[in-house]
């Protein structure tokens, strides 16, 4: 029942809390000293940065290595794996295109080479390569470990993104939200609309995960029919 | 796991040796696309010397392709796939010995890519040799990741188009690495992080190569 | 009390690319005999083959090879136990006869002494330093056969392996497969035509669409 009522009030709580995100961030906080109302793009590219890098990428990661565990390997899995990196490209390209508008003014260019951008941008290929990986096997199974492999082997570069920042001299923003020794930069109302946007992308994230997840349990249904009827057809040849 | 590498990888170089696709096919096409480089640089930059690492690696990076692409083809005929499957030999062991073989092409690959960007493209020697070891540590890794990714892509359809889409961005933070500590010889600057991003990745190419290509054999 | 099957098939489906090569076998092949897979071109002579080495996915049913589940079972373990000879080539083209087998008998954990015998055996000891892309045909099926007696397989698989021999090398094969099966083990062939394995009496199982639609006798 829990279940059932959480999956019911996804999609409304997701759509009220980007609501007040963009509420919040548009009239209520305040420009920046610097920036001035530039400053409100972090109040979506930081959120969609960790959602594209980190809860997308993550689950699809998870996904796969529970596929490849045999006590959790299931169908489910391999779906979830698909489905997250599919929803990943999308907030990848979220990510470089307000990306691209905030640092047009801030650099003055829309494309900079710089080292979270330009991973970022890898990133974004690797999970079409996942998607390409996908299309270039119709066996099920053979499909489902390669991309399972796969995205585990992609993972390795998440963490070089994260360190990216620190490591390579660089013209993007240094850490956002917290310094290395977890002081927290942001203050008041422009922080708490930070973690509203924060919770609210990545419920989206989950929403568009269960809605893209419900599409392909009906494309595999369709594909179970489709191989009934094959297997059917299959063994009425040579008796005609 | 150990004896079976050697095994695979004496076997890999020894097909090598004899059909010398190396030399007859990747030195040369190596050679012109360093040429290429050149002159797509322009006569004003194809000498300065800060260009070479980088277009080092990028030669590199089409050298490892096509060694990828041939150290994969070298079990692709469905006959062979089929006889040597049925060996049961330990995957992890395969991985290793494929990586193995492959790693020492790249190297000597590179090694002659390094005497022809020093002579063409005016890098310095003195830190061509510096370099040397980074490079070496920069073409294992990609030796690594690229026996998996062929695997990955191996029989699959379209797998010689494929193989570059998937292993190109993952190569990428390889080849930054690589190309940054090249410079950073070049220049005396800082290499400890490019060699963690490199040592860190070949460890973990490799680990993963070890646990999870018993996955894709049997796929 | 009847020993158990080494194959044991029932209702087994396997798929490729989404096509039901296979589309529910049942199938009992005892030990120490010989058994010929015959049908027309697509019946699933060579995925039925291909199923009972471990190389292709059981999509659905029960196959149990040399006792191991092939669902649920070590494959590595079942392959080991398989000769494999498919009708393509089956080695690496740039080694040698010798080569080929060194790496075979290496790969198993045979000792290297038994390659002079096993060549000499199947008739290919003065080829032995030869390439093997440019061995004939018909050496290169001998190759296999000698490939298959130095891994003293439990269950060989020949997909096709009369195709170009000559009548002088059929009974060569002929009596090469009445000495395997006699020191127990338990041969699989698929030919299209079944008369040229008569001179040996097997088991014939006639495939069509997939399945098993005759066994005789």
């Amino acid at each position: 029942m829990i279940k059932e009522l959480s999956q019911r009030l996804l999609g409304p709580v997701t759509l009220a809390l980007l609501a007040l995100t963009f509420w919040l961030g548009l009239w209520v906080t305040p420009p920046d000293k610097v920036q001035g109302n530039l400053v409100r793009l972090l109040y979506v590219h930081p959120a969609v940065a960790w959602v594209a890098l980190y809860v997308s990428f993550g689950t699809a990661t998870i996904a796969s290595c529970l596929y490849l565990w045999k006590r959790t390997r299931s169908w489910e899995m391999d779906r979830i794996a698909h489905c997250a990196m599919e929803v990943s490209v999308v907030f990848i390209i979220l990510t470089l295109i307000t990306g691209s508008i905030w640092g047009r003014p801030t650099w003055g260019v829309w494309w900079a080479w710089d080292a979270r951008l330009t991973s970022t941008a890898i990133l974004g290929v690797l999970a079409l390569g996942y998607l390409a990986l996908r299309r270039a096997n119709d066996d099920p199974t053979l499909r489902a470990k390669r991309s399972a492999v796969f995205a585990i082997v992609s993972a390795i570069n998440v963490p070089i993104i994260h360190f990216s920042v620190q490591w390579w001299k660089t013209l993007h923003q240094g850490a956002t939200v917290f310094t290395s020794n977890r002081k927290l930069l942001v203050h008041g109302s422009m922080a708490l609309t930070l973690l509203i946007s924060f919770v609210g992308f990545t419920l989206l994230f989950f929403w568009l995960l269960r809605a893209r997840y419900r599409l392909e349990v009906e494309r595999d249904a369709a594909y179970r029919a489709a191989f009934d009827e094959a297997v059917s057809l299959r063994q009425r040849e040579g008796v005609l | 796991m150990i004896r079976v590498a050697w095994l695979v990888a004496t076997k890999d170089l020894r097909i090598e040796a004899r059909s010398r696709v190396l030399l007859w096919q990747v030195f040369p096409f190596g050679a012109m696309a360093l040429l290429l480089t050149g002159l797509a640089l322009g006569p004003a930059h194809a000498g300065h010397s800060s260009a070479g690492p980088g277009l080092f690696y990028l030669v590199m990076l089409f050298v490892a392709l096509l060694m990828i692409n041939r150290s994969q083809v070298i079990e692709a005929t469905p006959g062979t796939r089929a006889s040597i499957a049925t060996l049961g030999l330990d995957p992890a062991g395969v991985f290793l010995g494929k990586a193995l073989a492959l790693c020492v092409e790249l190297w000597v690959s590179g090694l002659i890519l390094l005497a022809g960007t020093v002579l063409v493209l005016h890098t310095a020697l003195h830190g061509a040799f510096l370099a040397l070891p980074s490079v070496l540590v920069t073409l294992a890794a990609l030796a690594a990741a690229g026996t998996l990714y062929g695997a990955i892509t191996s029989g699959g359809e379209g797998a010689a188009t494929l193989l570059p889409v998937l292993c190109l961005p993952a190569f990428a933070p390889l080849l930054i690495a690589g190309e940054r500590a090249f410079s950073a010889a070049l220049t005396h600057g800082g290499l400890w992080e490019w060699w963690v991003i490199v040592v860190v990745a070949l460890v973990a190419y490799v680990g993963v190569g070890i646990l999870l290509y018993g996955v894709l054999e049997e796929s | 009390m009847t020993p158990s099957p080494v194959v044991h098939l029932r209702g087994a489906v396997a798929l490729s690319g989404g096509f039901p090569l296979l589309s529910g076998v049942d199938l009992d092949l005892d030990a120490a005999s010989l058994n010929v897979i015959t049908g027309a071109n697509g019946a699933g002579k060579t995925s039925l083959l291909r199923l009972l080495a471990g190389l292709l996915t059981l999509s659905s049913g029960e196959a149990s090879v040399c006792g191991v589940d092939v669902a649920t079972g070590d494959l590595r373990q079942l392959r080991r136990r398989v000769g494999w000879l498919g009708h393509e080539g089956s080695f690496y083209a740039d080694l040698t006869v010798r080569e080929n087998l060194r790496f075979c008998a290496r790969a198993l954990e045979r000792p290297l002494e038994d390659i002079d015998p096993v060549l000499e055996r199947v008739g290919i000891s003065s080829r032995a330093d030869t390439i093997t892309k440019n061995l004939s045909a018909g050496q290169r099926r001998r190759l296999g056969l000698a490939w298959l007696l130095l891994r003293r397989a439990e269950l060989w698989l020949l997909d096709e392996p009369y195709a170009s021999l000559d009548d002088q090398g059929r009974t060569f094969f002929d009596a090469l497969l009445s000495e395997v099966i006699a020191a127990g083990a338990t041969v699989v062939v698929s030919a299209h035509d079944p008369l040229r394995a008569t001179t040996l009496r097997p088991r014939t199982i006639t495939l069509a669409g997939g399945r098993v639609r005759e066994v005789a006798p």
